[in-house]
């Protein structure tokens, strides 16, 4: 189209095209996912603040306790694992999510790809692939919250209590965790939609698979944050 | 990979829809995805905020002007609001104070400005069929009407709207038990608050990504009018601080309902130790902030940008140092993040931090100067022609000088101390910030009432309106100034308790009887308004001689803006009175091949590229998209 308009065309920017050849919708993905994470960094920095404000546990890691005087360090907080009840595996179950969703991401990968050679049936096979890991990464946490919740015996902790320490610990994880694992279930749902229409061959009448990458996009956004949310409450 | 974005591309890309669109009532006119229809809805909601707000400052100044009067008289409108003495209760003053605030600052200075103007001005003057999602655009309305719903039912409930102040700072806000508004009140506020951002997102990534993606040929963003300018860096601000205010919104909710104590610490209420411990209200004021003080551009820039282009129309020259307006609001927008803690400084902050914050405040001096000077030059030795827009552009850039000074005391951590939270602070913000982005919308208003409507507004009743709303801004104002320094805090229901403001009774009647009468003028302007949508004058197609391309439109552009193919753009924006030219304005579809008598040296030059020289075009526009795709090959290997 450009070349057919007889302009002053020296330059992508001129007007007359997409300047980053990215359609509409992709680039409002993008900006959706820059202020998605301005939320989150909102929240993270709240944890951060309320965290600084609580005193550090000084002692050596072997005879930590729990106390609500202190922040807790969270590896002996989150050192349980299914079906090992007594075992003290720190991190290992929520390590073992953290995989599943970035295996999932990868998968992703895989059936952007395939919408690239218009490939219906691989796209099929990988998003089913990404549902499942979405779906699985859910059940985790829906298993490593009840595990919080109800405790080794200690109470266990919920918004207003919370055996570990402060309950502010308690507050942020259940908020910060749960507002990831939401939109964690909205891109399964979406991923679900996109696998529908593929299977009913929308797509393929449209003639491309952009709406596989732009969830992707979603999708590989949803574990990149779930990355800064491991790093604040599981490792720092 | 590269072929199939390429087709994408230009699949997209605006010209499908050349023919008219006839759809029934309720898809013509109610959930209409034309950008001009959602346009006028955003300006008809607006202007009914705005009465309702308006008409909240009025009541609320009886109480401060008369203190000693009766008003048993508003009864039958208040009820039981009004006391069994017949004066305004003091807990529905606080609600009216909160109100009147969050009315004005985000469903009519936000969502009434840019919801107006980004909406119906982006499309049409970068020259596009319509935003880029029509769908969005309509959904970001309604969500922007549910929200205002809400907020509406909230004042007729019995424990009545929010009352903690525009603000909404916990602990008040966070405790029902704090008083009557924190509690129903409050939580229509929230829901209202998160169905507003999720509107101005909605609205927001779609004017960003128009701008970017869906200008006509020729049209470079070094070509872009002022108004889209604005438009676009207002979106880019309110995409990156709404969703903050969000955050803070969504832990306040929590801690309203589900009991964390995220803004909460050490409390007791009514002789009753509260069990919430470790959170921090100062917390709130931090992420609140953040969103509050950009909004403050939000709310300004568009009123700027509108400014820009109806001064430099109306003043027949070119605006001045157009690169330095557009550089002096990206340096406002980049500022504008950087600056929030000096809501602050009174919170027991590090007086370091303090001074990092008042030295960042007042570098955002520079830029806003910059664009003073700019409005001044551009009107200097203009020929000026005074139409309502244009006196309602200049009332602005006097509001803006003169409630900016004001800024460079508010702004500074010590003298803080003893503004802070009173009347100055109230006068400073509601110059700079209210009445000048009020003015601005009124000069967008009138400037483009012709083109929305097809007819003129009047301008006789547009003059009386002008000088009864200039003078009655500077009257009510100023003396608050006066008020402030005296130490009168803001949002006290009474100070006739205190003998050291007896002095002050006749100023505050005086601001009290000038508020009334700037009120009283903006109804001239809504019968003016509606009057003239029906009765008004036909206006011509281009009635203020403007260079833009909204006005190459027809009188009615209908869906899809341009009957035929969309005008291709040659030259800036603000070619007026130019040397040789045969009249006084050039607008930006007229090639430079066609006024060879008033080219300079370097504008003959561009002739060469205008003409078609097919060699030329053709190898311009294989190259680049070549090594766009080696490009995003290489990415895509990475």
């Amino acid at each position: 189209m450009a070349s057919t308009v007889a302009t002053t065309i020296k330059n992508l920017w001129d007007g007359g095209v997409s300047p980053m050849k990215v359609s509409y919708g992709k680039l409002m993905m993008w900006f959706f996912l820059v202020s998605d994470a301005f939320t989150f960094s909102g929240l993270l920095v709240s944890y951060g603040m309320v965290r600084a404000s609580h005193p550090a546990y000084e002692g050596a890691t072997k005879d930590f306790v729990f106390s609500q005087e202190y922040w807790p360090i969270p590896e002996k907080v989150f050192d349980a694992f299914p079906f090992f009840h007594g075992h003290s595996w720190p991190l290992a179950f929520v390590g073992l999510m953290t995989f599943i969703l970035i295996l999932s991401s990868v998968t992703m990968v895989l059936a952007v790809e395939a919408g690239h050679r218009r490939d219906r049936k691989a796209v099929e096979k990988w998003m089913l692939w990404t549902i499942i890991g979405g779906l699985t990464f859910l059940g985790c946490q829906a298993w490593e919250w009840t595990h919080f919740i109800v405790g080794d015996g200690g109470g266990g902790a919920s918004l207003t209590a919370n055996q570990y320490g402060p309950i502010a610990f308690a507050d942020f994880f259940f908020f910060i965790t749960g507002f990831h694992g939401t939109h964690v279930f909205s891109g399964v749902v979406l991923n679900f939609i996109i696998y529908y229409r593929t299977v009913t061959g929308l797509y393929d009448r449209r003639g491309h698979y952009e709406m596989v990458e732009k969830v992707g996009l979603y999708w590989h956004f949803v574990d990149l944050v779930w990355v800064f949310v491991f790093t604040f409450f599981y490792l720092v | 990979m590269a072929t199939a974005e390429l087709k994408i591309a230009s699949d997209t890309h605006h010209d499908e829809h050349d023919h008219e669109h006839h759809g029934n009532f309720w898809t013509n006119y109610v959930f209409s995805q034309d950008h001009k229809v959602i346009a006028k809805q955003f300006l008809i909601t607006g202007i009914f905020w705005a009465l309702i707000g308006g008409a909240m400052s009025v009541i609320f100044r009886l109480q401060l002007g008369f203190p000693n009067a009766t008003v048993e008289w508003l009864k039958p409108l208040l009820g039981d609001w009004i006391t069994a003495d017949g004066k305004i209760d003091p807990e529905f003053y606080l609600a009216l104070v909160t109100m009147h605030g969050t009315i004005m600052v985000f469903f009519v200075l936000t969502a009434g400005l840019s919801g107006t103007f980004s909406n119906y001005l982006i499309p049409l003057q970068i020259g596009a069929r319509d935003m880029a999602s029509g769908f969005m655009n309509m959904l970001s309305y309604w969500f922007f009407f549910v929200s205002s719903v809400i907020m509406f039912s909230s004042i007729f409930i019995e424990t009545g709207p929010a009352s903690g102040s525009w603000v909404i700072y916990p602990p008040l806000s966070a405790l029902p038990q704090a008083m009557s508004g924190s509690g129903l009140g409050m939580t229509l506020w929230l829901a209202s608050m998160a169905l507003f951002i999720v509107s101005t997102l909605l609205g927001g990534i779609n004017y960003i990504t128009t701008v970017i993606n869906m200008r006509t040929n020729g049209m470079s963003f070094s070509r872009l009018p002022l108004t889209i300018w604005a438009f676009f860096l207002t979106a880019t601000i309110g995409l990156l601080s709404f969703p903050v205010l969000l955050s803070a919104a969504l832990l306040l909710i929590f801690d309203r309902h589900f009991g964390t104590s995220f803004y909460l610490s050490e409390i007791y209420i009514n002789g009753e130790a509260l069990p919430n411990q470790g959170g921090s209200p100062i917390l709130f004021q931090h992420l609140f902030w953040f969103l509050g003080h950009p909004e403050v551009y939000i709310v300004l820039l568009p009123a700027l940008g509108i400014t820009s282009e109806v001064i430099s129309t109306n003043s027949r020259k070119p605006i001045f140092g157009y690169k330095a307006m557009i550089g002096s609001m990206i340096g406002i927008s980049v500022l504008s993040f950087v600056v929030w803690a000096h809501h602050m400084f009174v919170t027991g902050m590090n007086p370091f931090l303090g001074s990092v914050f008042t030295l960042l405040t007042l570098v955002i001096a520079i830029p806003s100067a910059v664009k003073v000077f700019n409005y001044m030059t551009t009107l200097w030795g203009g020929n000026i022609k005074f139409t309502t827009g244009m006196l309602f552009s200049i009332g602005l850039v006097s509001f803006f000088i003169s409630g900016g000074l004001t800024g460079l005391f508010v702004g500074n951590s010590a003298v803080d101390i003893q503004l802070h939270d009173t009347y100055f602070v109230v006068a400073h913000f509601h110059l700079v910030m209210g009445s000048a982005t009020f003015f601005g919308l009124l000069a967008g208003v009138y400037h483009w009432f012709p083109k929305m409507f097809g007819r003129m507004m009047n301008e006789k009743l547009g003059y009386i309106h002008f000088w009864l709303s200039f003078a009655g801004v500077y009257l009510v104002f100023f003396p608050l100034h006066y008020i402030g320094i005296a130490g009168f805090p803001r949002r006290y229901y009474s100070f006739t308790n205190f003998n050291a403001f007896n002095d002050f009774t006749d100023l505050n009647m005086l601001v009290s009887i000038a508020a009334i009468i700037t009120f009283g003028a903006q109804l001239i302007f809504v019968f003016n308004f509606f009057y003239s949508i029906f009765r008004g004058r036909l206006a011509s197609l281009n009635p203020w001689g403007s260079n833009t391309l909204e006005w190459t439109t027809p009188r009615f552009p209908g869906h899809g803006n341009w009957p035929g193919e969309i005008p291709t753009v040659y030259r800036w924006p603000y070619d007026y009175s130019k040397p040789g030219a045969k009249e006084d304005f050039i607008m930006q579809n007229v090639p430079y091949s066609e006024t060879p008598e008033s080219n300079t040296p370097e504008e003959n030059e561009l002739i060469k590229l205008e003409l078609s020289n097919d060699d030329l075009i053709i190898q311009a526009g294989e190259e680049t998209p070549k090594k766009q795709n080696d490009q995003d090959n290489t990415q895509e290997h990475n």
